[in-house]
């Protein structure tokens, strides 16, 4: 058994998800290489082969591969898919935009989100917003998955000496164009991957009172975060939204402020270590979560428990 | 141009799901079934296309059971001028109805495909990605912002850590994310009207599509509850206990 990762990277840097994603491929077993198709990612493949657990770095370096092109990276998976017996990529919004592609090309199921590994054709994967965990069996001779990256502690960094191969990138498909990216600037950690993270719903109020956060995220070194409500109503950007159909985060702590807990969001984030919830309301279906609740109004407890932090 | 809109029934998003005893599925018995939520901002961003004169014609397609047909009555309320329905008992996955709807759209020849990026029951996130794939068509997925002109779509999407904007050829296929537009109430009156536009059936069968599963469920379990927590009297109790019991800070 050989299996295929497929890295995400910014051309530049290595993304953490990718060690997760390599940590579920060792639980599956076998050989692991790495796939990075990227322009001018000499220093990502650099990262990849110094990854534990990694055999072999394939690079695939082209300018047609510098913007993750979905018709264009699957077209290069495809070119080396034989080859394997699994295909992996990270349940990111790059792999999840890539993965069925290569799988409907190869003609078999993808599996989406998976969060354990049984055996090497049976995965554990969460089905309506988490509150279900389905065991799905894959009877299909090239099993391609996105992997869930809290589900699996990434492997380290550092400590490996795969050998890094280029390949030939395939060419560009000529169907899609980058345009333009608008990236959001932010010098906290990232959302995904953070030890703690500070989330505000809709009761915060506005975006202004948003900033009320930002203290006590600066004393716990946290992410901020946000609920699909605080989101559309402008208070926070889009990719802060923690929920089933935002991002899945799963810190040490989860601090819930101003937020009553939908099903939606709570699938985002109910693997978090600890959880805790301020909100006025004693009647919040999140406190059915928290591990402490804290049943007080926001605007003087924030305040307050940064100052005692 | 056409645009072909693929809906599916879905549980409600407000309902929460019980996992069966038997552990061989989740219990969708005599629970209220409504439009899968992405679906409905494509059925709606479809109807804006065809208000703002882009698109000539709005298809509403579902693949599933006989009660689909609700589904795709709701579509055509919404604005969707026609629709049609492969009826099917079986389990339907990913695949399939990529498969199912590629067949679709060999006979409609629409322009523009815009699909939810994911049903909220099975959260796979995978049937545009493999539609666009099974018809060789570019792809722009998580859509917050859509604009067709001169043969291309432009189109912004939601990814990790920002936005993106692509240019594609068209015919493509177009997956929705929830801010891409606010769907509409239908009104009584449309929905009276949606009674009589045609609503044609097929099988599976019809389109030459074998549908059996590939992936087997082999069992679905409740997941690990979490232990009950405390409310706690005030912030320095909190600190303490985040300190000193939970050990996180």
């Amino acid at each position: 058994m050989t299996i295929l990762v497929i890295a995400e990277h910014d051309n530049a840097n290595l993304k953490a998800a990718t060690l997760n994603t390599i940590a579920a491929a060792q639980k599956i077993g076998g050989e692991i290489h790495v796939l990075v198709a990227g322009s001018s990612a000499h220093a990502v493949a650099e990262q990849a082969a110094k990854a534990a657990g990694v055999a072999k770095v394939l690079l695939a370096d082209a300018l047609q591969m510098a913007d993750s092109l979905a018709e264009n990276v699957s077209a290069q998976v495809l070119q080396i898919a034989n080859a394997y017996s699994h295909i992996l990529f990270p349940a990111t919004a790059s792999g999840k935009n890539v993965a069925p592609r290569v799988a409907a090309k190869l003609d078999v199921a993808q599996i989406s989100d998976i969060i354990g590994v049984e055996s090497p054709d049976i995965f554990h994967r969460p089905i309506y917003a988490g509150n279900a965990i389905a065991t799905v069996q894959s009877a299909d001779a090239i099993k391609v998955i996105t992997v869930r990256t809290t589900g699996f502690d990434a492997v380290a960094a550092e400590g490996g000496s795969a050998a890094v191969e280029s390949i030939t990138a395939v060419a560009d498909s000529g169907l899609s164009s980058f345009v333009g990216r608008e990236v959001a600037k932010s010098d906290r950690p990232e959302l995904a991957g953070a030890a703690v993270v500070v989330s505000g719903g809709r009761g915060i109020g506005s975006a202004e009172n948003f900033k009320l956060l930002e203290p006590l995220a600066d004393k716990l070194g946290a992410a901020l975060g946000a609920s699909r409500a605080a989101v559309d109503a402008g208070y926070a950007p889009n990719d802060w939204q923690v929920g089933q159909t935002g991002k899945i985060v799963a810190p040490q702590l989860y601090v819930a402020i101003g937020i009553s807990g939908a099903i939606q969001h709570l699938a985002g984030m109910k693997d978090s270590k600890a959880i805790v919830a301020i909100n006025k309301d004693t009647e919040a279906p999140i406190f059915g979560v928290a591990d402490y609740g804290l049943v007080a109004d926001l605007f003087t407890a924030v305040p307050e428990l940064a100052s005692q932090l | 141009m056409k645009i072909l809109v693929p809906v599916k029934r879905v549980v409600d998003y407000n309902v929460k799901v019980r996992v069966k005893s038997d552990q061989s599925g989740v219990d969708i018995a005599n629970v209220k079934m409504s439009m899968n939520p992405f679906d409905e901002i494509a059925v709606e961003e479809a109807t804006r296309l065809k208000e703002k004169g882009v698109a000539a014609e709005v298809i509403a397609v579902s693949c599933g059971v006989a009660q689909c047909q609700e589904t795709l009555r709701t579509a055509m309320a919404i604005g969707a001028d026609r629709a049609a329905l492969v009826q099917t008992d079986a389990d339907l996955q990913p695949l399939a109805v990529a498969k199912l709807l590629k067949a679709l759209v060999d006979k409609e020849q629409p322009q523009l495909v815009i699909l939810g990026k994911q049903a909220i029951d099975d959260d796979a996130n995978q049937t545009g990605q493999m539609l666009a794939a099974l018809l060789g068509w570019p792809q722009a997925t998580f859509a917050s912002k859509v604009e067709l002109e001169d043969g291309k779509a432009k189109v912004t999407r939601e990814v990790d850590g920002g936005l993106e904007t692509l240019s594609l050829t068209l015919p493509a296929i177009v997956t929705t994310d929830l801010r891409l537009n606010e769907p509409r109430y239908v009104t009584l009156p449309n929905i009276m009207k949606a009674k009589k536009k045609q609503l044609d059936t097929l099988t599976p069968e019809d389109l030459g599509v074998d549908v059996a599963p590939r992936l087997k469920t082999l069992n679905v379990s409740e997941p690990p509850a979490r232990s009950a927590g405390i409310f706690v009297p005030d912030v320095a109790t909190l600190v303490d206990k985040l300190k000193n019991e939970a050990k996180v800070i």
